[in-house]
């Protein structure tokens, strides 16, 4: 039985690569109210960053578009993350999702989708040619001895 | 993000400062060419000691990096890898490639 979200929260923001930094920084903001530790904080802040990279180098080749991050946290200490993109998609999404693939040319390592994976406990994607791609993931954060 | 390089005897060092992402990885990878285009050193050394966030763009710098040392026959190494960092090198596997020390 999937547990009952406690808190979330929304952001939309423009497919510019400076957002990247201030995606990641609102995610780790907001786990914090689980009370991580700092390997916890740093692989969500991870898993942010590549995923919306991701949609800023290549949901978005050569336009501004509107990317959306939804954080939602669970009463089981659970922590969900959506980012969402409504530009080109992905035409093969295992292909995608192996290790070294890039379309992204010299300045991608082709890693982002094996971090992201690697990362969290859980990861979903779902795209479509012309219309967008969402990523969802999922991490539980554990909870520490001497709090309630 | 900032990268300062100081050379002694065609062995270049690179100093890596800040967040490393895609929004500063481009500036990084034109510094590195640039310095290893000038100085054509033996050995690059990468200092990683003061980056305080690393994500895979960290991993196409690193091996854009090392091709080009590659090419002028000389080495690399990537040294004071910050953990998270080092996490994001292990997930990838870089470690078969790029000499940790």
């Amino acid at each position: 039985m999937k547990a009952k979200a406690s808190n979330f929260v929304s952001v939309d923001f423009p497919s510019r690569s400076a957002n990247e930094g201030f995606a990641r920084t609102v995610a780790a903001c907001f786990a914090a109210q689980l009370d991580p530790t700092l390997d916890e904080v740093n692989d969500i802040k991870t898993a942010v960053s590549e995923a919306v990279t991701n949609a800023i180098v290549h949901a978005y080749p050569d336009t501004i578009g509107k990317v959306s991050m939804k954080l939602r946290i669970y009463e089981d200490n659970g922590m969900e993350i959506v980012i969402r993109d409504w530009g080109v998609g992905i035409e093969d999404v295992e292909q995608a999702r192996e290790p070294m693939f890039s379309t992204g040319g010299e300045e991608r390592a082709g890693m982002g989708f094996t971090i992201m994976e690697s990362f969290m406990d859980k990861l979903r994607v779902r795209s479509a040619p012309g219309k967008g791609t969402t990523v969802t993931m999922r991490r539980r954060i554990s909870r520490r001895a001497g709090v309630k | 993000m900032a990268v300062s390089c100081t050379c002694d005897r065609r062995s270049l060092t690179a100093v890596l400062s800040g967040e490393l992402d895609h929004h500063g990885a481009k500036q990084i990878m034109e510094e590195l060419d640039r310095r290893v285009e000038q100085e054509l050193p033996r050995q690059l050394t990468v200092d990683m000691g003061a980056v305080t966030f690393m994500d895979s763009s960290g991993i196409a710098v690193l091996l854009r990096a090392h091709r080009r040392m590659a090419q002028l026959e000389g080495s690399m190494s990537v040294i004071n890898v910050p953990k998270q960092a080092q996490r994001v090198f292990r997930a990838a596997g870089l470690h078969r490639i790029i000499k940790f020390l």
